[in-house]
């Protein structure tokens, strides 16, 4: 086993490693066991780190040569686990997954560490520890998943972990009761996911039966299959992701499981759950089924219009800050998915970054969601207000996350949603200038909310809740959760490059062989 | 004419019938519950080895009326008793099971809520039928090693002392019972005027020359046959009977039933079928296709409403039932009766099959772990906060429920699930994969219900019970099935061999 490969395998096993020692930590041992998971999180995120070691670098694109795949990844491990279902143990880490697999580890890093310190409700930290644990092996075997199958396997793994996160530790923290709110939302993003992750096993096999092997390397760029069953796989593949990431109209699983959620689960949820979605979209659903794409492309571009233009609409109706925040990831992903419908190389890159800018951003406004709850413990936009008053450094940073949120240029959350209307333009023709129009116009909305939100919360007198709360300082481990993202959020908005250097060459591939 | 019998061909069913009469000795002269069922527990485990070393050695059959060919090294054709593989593979899952299922009674045995030398007794009985059935190689020692398998059970339901419940349960099973076995003799009886043979594989001979008049009476048989074995496996709309007798017999009769019984049903179907029905896959095909859909869209649906723990089990394991018959309804089209899918589909509802045995099992002795000696299965609402007094047994009742909704962490449905739908796919049968696969979704929602009452909180109105330690050979059983379930988990693939046998 050379170092690549030991480097992909260590970045499942670490996670899983530590989820199994941190549960079984005896309960007098609570906190210990939180800074244990956390220093398995810890170990993770360098090992992650470490799997940039090898790649290609920023090199140029690289034409796409007849007989070579449009997937390259760096490191590749493949072993024989399951022959009787197709199935291999087959991981691979290239420059359209990297971003996200850093992204991943370092979000359920900066999770662990926050739950250390303040562990919602009165259920034990270092099982909500285990579990982030368990989502994080499931989210990253996603993306490092080269077979098909065993995409799905891990694809399912994320679910239940993510349920229990909701039901244990979700809405107002005490865990109590049967009929709360935040079980039902648990059980509705259960079903609801499942039901995508379903036809994504029926899609799977079909695309397998067809083309004999479930080799993502070999079956990038359709592997001879007929269109008919591009059309079908493409059709089960696509609307599996599009209830993961989640596209309107199969949305509503999203704002009740964000809202119920507690501060890490909506941070883990927004920041990379949602991304399996689009990241499968993009991997598994284009990169498969690319007659499919062509021909379902116009009908995802709309749908994804539609989830900007109606997101934005129902965010300038909310009155609950968390809700608020998770609708509008409902636009934001609806820009990302504009950009994977345009099929053309700036739309895919628009899109990858818009997915990091969205982790970056909203895991950061929830993160600051829920410091606002824990301290005034309301999140209705009514009863806050004149925030700026009591805490003026953590309006600033809602203020700063808002604007980036918004698409500042400068800020992160810039370059994912201008380029997929750049893309849409290119495409050309009136379907997608139409469309391009819309999402435009549907920006500026987002720009409209963010700023209702922060009138309603920072500006203005200070609302009898916040004058009278007990308004204590950010603590250090908020400080510590939150930095990395700010300057992320700064760092990935002043030079782009830091995600798309990396996935030019993988997206340029991919588009040959789409086109 | 005298006929030569293969003694070690039969040595499985010896040592089966042998517990059975050496348990009935053992309760006369020992009569210690302890000594019974130890002497039950040590010849099923003895049957398992046998049977496991016959796996070893070449294919042997007995009770032949076919010439086998001069030069043959392989068994001669039309074998009553045809000790292969697969026999192997099916007497090892029976004795296993009676073992465990066994293992499981032992409370009950001791608290005396049932007799003990019957008790063993009678399930070293239906394990002999459970033996014999594997090796099957006509439809009259088929339905007799069925009809094995199930005459003891009735009595087992109803052996609960002083429980009405009991009672009337094993009179509805019973009933039906006996009306399903006549409808499965009516359809053997047809296809025997019609092709003259019993024989699996002389029926399968035998499809090719017979006239249209005649063909018309075997599909009329073939469904009477397919309608009486789908009784045995609880299918729809032959299933009212299941829930019931669950619920109403001792919990180790209802693990019994649920696992043993049922995979009865499915070899019994499997063999029926896929070795002898075969040129009668068009018809066979659509009525399994059909029963597969009812069988796991209403058990799920049901099931959603269910209070008692056992009923919720009971219609999961009706649903479950569903989708063991469904890659057999592929046949159903004709890309799904070439022999690659043929075989693909029978793989696939062995693995299923063994996979969800092993996972109901797990449930039902986590089940047991969890009530007071001899009690019933309770109501959902007496398990709330169980796993938080019994962390192991709670975790591995959720693994096995989990598992049976075909999610991880229990891997082992996952792929369960993963083999029918592939095997479905392969099969051309992409809608009948698209039903199986929303129907898991339905089934996740009560799954997942009865994990979270485990975790819940306890509030005042279910003051918690003492703790309860769980008795050792339940807990051998327990961990034992959930260890097995977590190995298969990791790797399927000894099920798939298995199954391809």
């Amino acid at each position: 086993m050379n170092g690549g490969e030991f480097a992909l395998a260590a970045t499942l096993a670490v996670p899983a490693a530590g989820a199994a020692v941190v549960a079984l930590v005896p309960a007098r041992a609570d906190r210990a066991g939180r800074l244990l998971g956390t220093a398995f999180a810890a170990v993770g995120f360098v090992v992650s780190l470490l799997l940039y070691i090898g790649s290609r670098g920023w090199s140029t694109p690289r034409p796409a040569q007849a007989g070579v795949s449009a997937v390259q990844p760096w490191h590749e491990l493949d072993l024989t686990w399951v022959p009787g279902l197709d199935l291999r143990f087959h991981l691979g880490v290239d420059g359209l997954s990297y971003p996200l697999v850093v992204l991943t580890t370092l979000l359920t890093l900066l999770c662990c560490a926050y739950t250390v310190w303040r562990t919602p409700g009165a259920r034990p930290g270092r099982a909500l520890v285990a579990l982030l644990l368990v989502i994080e092996v499931g989210i990253l075997g996603t993306f490092l998943a080269l077979d098909l199958v065993l995409f799905f396997v891990f694809f399912e793994v994320v679910l239940l972990p993510m349920y229990a996160v909701i039901a244990g530790w979700g809405g107002d923290g005490s865990g109590a009761g049967d009929s709360r709110p935040h079980r039902a939302a648990a059980r509705k993003f259960a079903l609801y996911t499942l039901f995508g992750s379903v036809l994504l096993l029926v899609g799977v096999f079909t695309v397998i039966s067809a083309a004999g092997t479930a080799d993502i390397v070999a079956l990038t760029g359709g592997a001879g299959m007929s269109r008919p069953v591009q059309l079908a796989a493409f059709v089960l593949l696509a609307v599996a992701f599009a209830v993961k990431s989640p596209l309107w109209p199969l949305h509503t699983w999203l704002p009740d499981a964000h809202t119920q959620a507690p501060t890490v689960g909506s941070v883990i949820l927004a920041g990379v759950l949602l991304k399996m979605g689009t990241y499968g979209l993009i991997r598994v659903a284009v990169g498969v089924a690319p007659e499919g794409a062509r021909w379902a492309a116009p009908v995802l571009g709309v749908l994804a219009v539609a989830a900007i233009i109606i997101g934005s609409l129902v965010c300038l109706a909310q009155v609950e800050l968390k809700r608020l925040i998770a609708y509008s990831s409902v636009g934001h992903m609806g820009f990302v998915l504009l950009g994977i419908a345009t099929l053309t190389a700036t739309g895919i890159q628009a899109a990858l970054i818009g997915n990091i800018a969205h982790g970056v951003i909203t895991g950061l406004l929830f993160f600051l969601a829920g410091a606002v709850k824990d301290r005034f413990h309301t999140g209705a936009l009514d009863a806050l207000g004149g925030l700026r008053e009591r805490m003026p450094f953590l309006s600033g940073l809602l203020g700063y996350a808002a604007i980036a949120s918004l698409g500042l240029p400068g800020l992160a959350g810039f370059w994912g949603e201008a380029f997929a209307v750049v893309a849409a333009l290119r495409r050309g023709g009136p379907l997608w200038t139409t469309l391009a129009v819309l999402a435009a116009l549907g920006g500026a909305l987002t720009a409209a909310y963010f700023l209702r939100l922060l009138r309603r919360v920072t500006h203005g007198p200070a609302s009898p809740v916040v004058t009278a709360a007990d308004c204590r300082g950010i603590a250090g481990v908020e400080a510590v959760a939150w930095a990395p993202l700010v300057v992320l959020a700064l760092a990935v908005g002043l030079v782009p490059a830091l995600v798309l250097g990396l996935a030019g060459a993988p997206v340029q591939a991919l588009v040959e062989v789409v086109r | 004419m005298t006929q030569a019998v293969d003694s070690l061909a039969l040595l499985p069913a010896y040592l089966a019938a042998g517990t059975a009469v050496l348990v009935l000795l053992a309760d006369l002269f020992v009569a210690r519950r302890g000594a019974t069922l130890a002497v039950a527990i040590v010849g099923s485990l003895l049957t398992a080895v046998a049977a496991g070393a016959a796996a070893t050695q070449p294919a042997r059959a007995t009770f032949c009326t076919g010439m086998p060919a001069p030069d043959a090294v392989e068994v001669p054709p039309d074998c009553s008793y045809v000790a292969d593989g697969r026999a192997a593979l099916v007497a090892v899952l029976f004795a296993l099971l009676t073992a465990a299922v066994l293992a499981l009674s032992a409370p009950a045995l001791r608290v005396a809520s049932v007799p003990a030398g019957e008790y063993c007794f009678l399930l070293a009985c239906s394990m002999t039928g459970g033996v014999v059935l594997g090796a099957a190689g006509d439809l009259i020692t088929l339905i007799v090693a069925l009809e094995t398998l199930t005459l003891p059970l009735y009595v087992l339901v109803g052996l609960r002392r002083r429980a009405v419940a009991s009672a009337e349960a094993a009179v509805t099973f019973f009933v039906v019972s006996v009306v399903a076995t006549a409808v499965t003799l009516l359809g053997a009886a047809l296809l025997y005027a019609a092709n003259g043979a019993v024989h699996l594989d002389l029926l399968h001979a035998a499809s090719a020359t017979e006239s249209p008049g005649m063909a018309r009476l075997s599909r009329v048989a073939v469904v009477l046959l397919l309608v009486g074995l789908a009784f045995k496996v609880a299918a729809v709309p032959l299933h009212a009977w299941a829930p019931t007798t669950y619920d109403g017999a001792p919990l180790p009769v209802a693990a019994y039933l649920s696992t043993a019984s049922k995979l009865g049903g499915v070899v019994a179907i499997l063999y029926v079928v896929v070795d002898g029905l075969w040129p009668w896959a068009e018809v066979s095909g659509v009525a399994l296709a059909i029963l597969a859909v009812l069988t796991m869209t209403v058990g799920n649906v049901v099931a959603l409403r269910q209070t008692r723990t056992v009923r919720l089990l009971a219609w999961s394991s009706v649903a479950q039932a569903g989708y063991i018959l469904a890659p057999l309804g592929a046949a159903a089209t004709a890309a799904g009766r070439t022999n690659d899918a043929r075989t693909m589909a029978v793989a696939a509802a062995v693995a299923y099959t063994i996979f969800y045995v092993v996972l109901e099992l797990a449930a039902f002795a986590a089940l047991v772990a969890l009530r007071p000696a001899g009690a019933d299965g309770g109501s959902i609402a007496e398990y709330r906060g169980a796993a938080r007094r019994h962390p192991w047994v709670g975790a591995a009742l959720v693994l096995a429920l989990i598992g049976l909704a075909g999610l991880p962490p229990g891997l082992a449905g996952l792929f369960a699930k993963v083999a029918v739908v592939r095997s479905l796919v392969g099969g051309g049968a992409g809608w009948l994969a698209v039903l199986v696969a929303l129907n898991a979704v339905v089934g996740l929602a009560y799954y997942v219900r009865v994990s979270a009452v485990l975790y819940a909180p306890t509030t005042g109105e279910h003051a918690t019970p003492a703790r309860v330690r769980v008795p050792w050979p339940v807990a051998v059983a327990l961990g034992g099935a959930t260890l097995v379930a977590l190995v298969v988990g990791f790797a399927p693939q000894f099920v798939l061999d298995a199954a391809l046998r």
